[in-house]
């Protein structure tokens, strides 16, 4: 299992917990303190991006977040349970040309993501959709 | 941490101090106080982040909204703001073209073009 799993209720006040929890467990797992402010970025990102996808389909199930440390490196995977169109199709009215002039923060969300992180999954299907996001970490100094 | 919100005018320019966090729980009160602003008349702003710990695309659109209203008025949005890990957000998302950044409320408010 993940080092941590984190499940909450799709609603944008508990994107923040999950932003300190993720940010406090990269941190315990060597993750550069320079990087973690760009984790703590990139997982918000992420977690408003599953929640939005929640709220609009009308999905009660809970956001995941794992937290997975490993040898060498450090991930983050955060899971959605919305239905996805193919990668690249777009539902009506989903596109681009927002009437209120707002930006397509989904859009936003997922730029962010790709100029912070350089690895970068993003999959999604008919019964969902995940961003994996991972960093390199550096081996704990053993204290003498 | 909350967001924090106040705002105060210079000559024909509203400074909007913001602090906090803004994210996807806060963004919407930001978006409701450039609303409000535009709406009674204040359409050359200057939102100060330099009290901002935390902002990600959610304000950015708040801030991409509030400048496309204000300029159906030909009006301004400026930002202060000299804080390196907020202004990435701005440079890897190409809105440091977009959006007028300063480093001080003075000179934003000095600013004329």
């Amino acid at each position: 299992m993940a080092t941590v799993e984190l499940r909450f209720s799709a609603l944008p006040e508990h994107v923040r917990t999950a932003r300190l929890v993720a940010a406090a467990v990269a941190r315990r797992a060597g993750v550069d303190e320079a990087v973690l402010d760009e984790v703590r970025l990139a997982v918000g990102e992420a977690c408003t991006r599953a929640v939005g996808l929640h709220q609009t389909g009308g999905i009660s199930a809970p956001v995941k977040v794992l937290l997975i440390e490993e040898e060498k490196q450090f991930s983050i995977e955060v899971g959605d349970e919305a239905p996805h169109a193919v990668p690249g199709e777009r539902g009506p009215g989903a596109g681009p040309g927002d009437p209120d002039g707002e930006a397509d923060e989904d859009e936003m969300g997922l730029a962010v993501i790709s100029g912070l992180v350089d690895d970068v999954e993003v999959s999604a299907g008919e019964h969902g959709g995940s961003i994996k996001m991972t960093w390199p970490t550096t081996p704990p100094t053993i204290l003498a | 941490m909350d967001l924090s919100l106040s705002t105060e005018t210079m000559g024909d320019r509203t400074i909007v101090r913001v602090g906090g966090e803004i994210d996807v729980y806060t963004a919407p009160k930001l978006r409701e106080q450039l609303v409000e602003l535009v709406n009674d008349g204040s359409f050359h702003l200057v939102v100060d982040m330099e009290g901002v710990d935390f902002l990600d695309s959610t304000g950015l659109g708040v801030l991409v909204g509030g400048l496309k209203r204000v300029r159906a008025h030909e009006g301004s949005l400026r930002l202060v703001c000299n804080q390196e890990r907020i202004l990435k957000i701005f440079r890897i998302t190409g809105l440091t073209k977009v959006f007028p950044i300063h480093t001080s409320v003075e000179e934003a408010v000095a600013a004329t073009d």
